[in-house]
């Protein structure tokens, strides 16, 4: 049934899409931890999918990598990280949840229009797949400059990375597809693990990075 | 050179530093390891010449060799291999006044040369997955050296780059992507969709709609490594807070890598007639980042940061060249290149020197260097009139060169392009005056300065200036042919 195929692999790629929207207007660290775990799982299924129509079983390994790296040890850290650093407290957004979403909406219009007016000779799955792809970057972007705190833009910056990974395993047939998923684990890791290491808030009192930018430039 | 030709394999310039960089991460001893990396780096540089004069392999799926990246291989490894030669005698002085300790240098020496190893693999990739992987490498290594000494600038400095290389890298994967996707659709499925020499052949064939949308995720995800303005944020910090030979390495190599990458893309722009001319593009961002960067050198009060923010100018001017396209401009763009990556490396030694001399970094506590430390300071005085574009050095060639071919052909292109070489060059000296001449200020430690790398690039830039022989003309000349 090859509608079944398409509409599913829409199902869960429009899905990442609205997760991420969910992402936006989080402003408690642990329920955005939580809907990040969400986004992550909602990736596996539909990498899984893609390996599924594409008859591409080393996808599964990426699959499996979102699901147990990013939805279960990556939020688990960074829940540890936060309970130590002691900031569950509020998100500090620049910019207000109103006007974040109509950005937000304005990114996935944008990108709707950029990538369906220029993928049409590519195959449907993989327009539908690269424009979804494109409205998660962007959001992830939207959210990385949104917030002040730290460990917010980690966030933003993996569910970006998600987006990403839909958009490889998308376009059908990609080689090194799964040591590109590897590397990016790699970088996530060195990211918290950096946050951790590092103990930015030990060191500047808080990961609230308008405090870094205070020791910024020129020293005096 | 029959001699080298047993060298002349391409792996040789990935494994060389890829074992050392093994090597170094389990030896102890500052002595040992600092002569590895030396010997390391030398090793590299002869299989990088012998790449030079052997004749080329035809291409395999993942590896690559022509005439446009041993250019860059061998400057690569040239810079390289006497930057380890300067580090060699930096790190014995961060040793003994305690900012480095021995376990971190071990760390240090070992990522070096994974350093030099990816931004090998990223030069003769000839697979844009690969080439992708080994940029987001070097990415990585360099933030763990930018934020090696661990203090409250150094961490914030890392933490920046980290975050704005990482969504530069994120978003030319998503470039990277959209190029297979395009290509797909007459190659097929598979890994040669990816091979470069593949892609160039059927170029003609591409979406060019979906080309154009994937050069611009490509330029502005390797423009933000290459320190383009408005991408640039993470690049002063780096380069100021970093050990200086991190430093030297960042604006000589890696801006290089960057910047090749996205000529890579745009020689594949070029190949598709309908696609949109990738010139205009690059032309803005180097003005824009010329320009920026040359008023921003007046408000300097960081030696390591003012010559970070030349950096930014000297690669506007060579994306400006690359950007105008034709076979003089590219001329220019490689020659500028080259001696950029010669001075500024070799600036950065001397400042490397000044700074454990006068044990701070602020230009308001250095002053009249040329009293207290004459060869120092007559090094960093002849480095900053070469890198100011003064005759009869190197970069003056080069520089007359861009400007000469944009006023043959945009005349209007040519007044912001002039003035912006200006302005930097009244703002490098307004602080080299300060600097080198005057009253003698701040402290004055002891230090055992390593002037052999610093007065070889020196007599490079130099010898340049004054005469360039015929077959390097040549081969930069067929270099640019091949650019478009």
């Amino acid at each position: 049934m090859p509608n079944l195929a398409f509409d599913t692999a829409h199902l869960l790629a429009g899905g990442l899409v609205l997760v991420s929207f969910v992402l936006l207007y989080q402003d408690r660290l642990t329920a955005l931890l939580n809907v990040y775990a969400l986004h992550a799982l909602v990736l596996a299924l539909a990498v899984a999918w893609q390996a599924n129509i594409q008859n591409a079983p080393h996808l599964y390994v990426t699959a499996a990598l979102a699901l147990g790296f990013k939805a279960v040890i990556i939020p688990l850290a960074l829940r540890r990280i936060i309970e130590r650093l002691g900031i569950h407290r509020e998100i500090e957004a620049v910019v207000g949840i109103g006007p974040t979403m109509l950005a937000g909406m304005a990114l996935v219009a944008l990108s709707m229009v950029v990538m369906l007016r220029v993928t049409v000779a590519a195959a449907p799955i993989a327009r539908e797949d690269l424009a979804f792809a494109l409205a998660v970057v962007l959001l992830g972007l939207l959210i990385m400059v949104t917030r002040r705190n730290a460990v917010s833009q980690v966030v933003g910056f993996m569910s970006l990375e998600n987006g990403l990974i839909l958009a490889a395993t998308g376009a059908k047939g990609m080689p090194l597809v799964v040591e590109i998923s590897v590397a990016f684990s790699i970088l996530i890791a060195f990211i918290v693990i950096g946050i951790f290491l590092f103990r930015i808030r030990e060191r500047f009192d808080t990961v609230d990075v308008v405090a870094l930018d205070q020791f910024r430039g020129e020293r005096r | 050179m029959i001699g080298l030709a047993p060298f002349a394999h391409v792996e040789l310039v990935i494994l060389i530093p890829l074992a050392a960089a093994a090597l170094l991460a389990l030896l102890p001893g500052y002595r040992l390891t600092a002569r590895l990396n030396v010997a390391a780096g030398l090793l590299t540089f002869i299989a990088a010449l012998a790449l030079l004069f052997a004749p080329h392999r035809p291409p395999g799926p993942y590896l690559l060799v022509d005439d446009l990246n041993v250019v860059f291989i061998a400057l690569n490894t040239f810079v390289g291999f006497t930057t380890s030669v300067f580090s060699a005698s930096y790190v014995g002085h961060e040793l003994e006044t305690g900012r480095l300790t021995p376990a971190y240098l071990r760390f240090y020496h070992a990522m070096y040369q994974l350093l030099m190893c990816a931004m090998n693999v990223a030069l003769v990739a000839n697979n844009i997955g690969l080439m992708w992987v080994a940029v987001e490498c070097a990415t990585l290594t360099t933030v763990v050296m930018v934020g090696i000494y661990r203090t409250h600038e150094a961490l914030e400095a890392a933490w920046k780059y980290f975050i704005l290389g990482s969504v530069g890298i994120a978003l030319a994967l998503f470039g990277t992507i959209l190029v297979y996707v395009a290509a797909q659709a007459v190659i097929g499925e598979g890994l040669e969709a990816m091979v470069w020499t593949r892609l160039i052949a059927e170029a003609s064939k591409f979406d060019p709609a979906l080309l154009n949308v994937a050069f611009i995720f490509l330029l502005l995800g390797y423009g933000t490594k290459v320190g383009l303005a408005p991408l640039h944020a993470w690049l002063p910090d780096a380069h100021a807070e970093g050990p200086t030979p991190i430093s030297a390495v960042l604006s000589g190599l890696l801006l290089n890598v960057a910047l090749y990458a996205v000529l890579r893309f745009k020689m594949l722009m070029a190949a598709n007639a309908a696609a949109v001319a990738p010139g205009p593009l690059m032309v803005t961002m180097g003005l824009v980042s010329l320009i920026f960067a040359a008023f921003m050198l007046y408000r300097r009060r960081d030696i390591k940061r003012l010559f970070a923010y030349s950096s930014i100018e000297h690669m506007g001017i060579i994306t400006f060249a690359f950007g105008m396209g034709g076979p003089l401009a590219n001329f220019a763009g490689l020659l500028h290149m080259t001696m950029h990556s010669l001075t500024k490396s070799g600036i950065f030694f001397a400042v490397g020197h000044v700074t454990q001399a006068k044990g701070t970094q602020r230009i308001a506590d250095i002053g009249g260097l040329t009293e207290t430390h004459p060869w120092l300071g007559w090094s960093l005085v002849a480095g900053v009139v070469a890198i100011s574009g003064l005759p009869p050095l190197g970069i003056f060639m080069s520089e007359f060169l861009v400007v000469s071919s944009t006023f043959a052909r945009a005349p209007l292109l040519a007044i912001p392009l002039v003035l912006g070489l200006l302005i930097a060059f009244a703002a490098l000296f307004l602080r080299l005056n300060g600097l080198a001449f005057g009253e003698p200020r701040g402290h004055d430690h002891p230090v055992k300065a390593s002037y052999g790398p610093l007065f070889a690039h020196l007599a490079l830039v130099l010898a340049a200036g004054l005469y360039l022989p015929p077959q390097l003309v040549a081969w930069f000349q067929h270099v640019s042919q091949l650019l478009g």
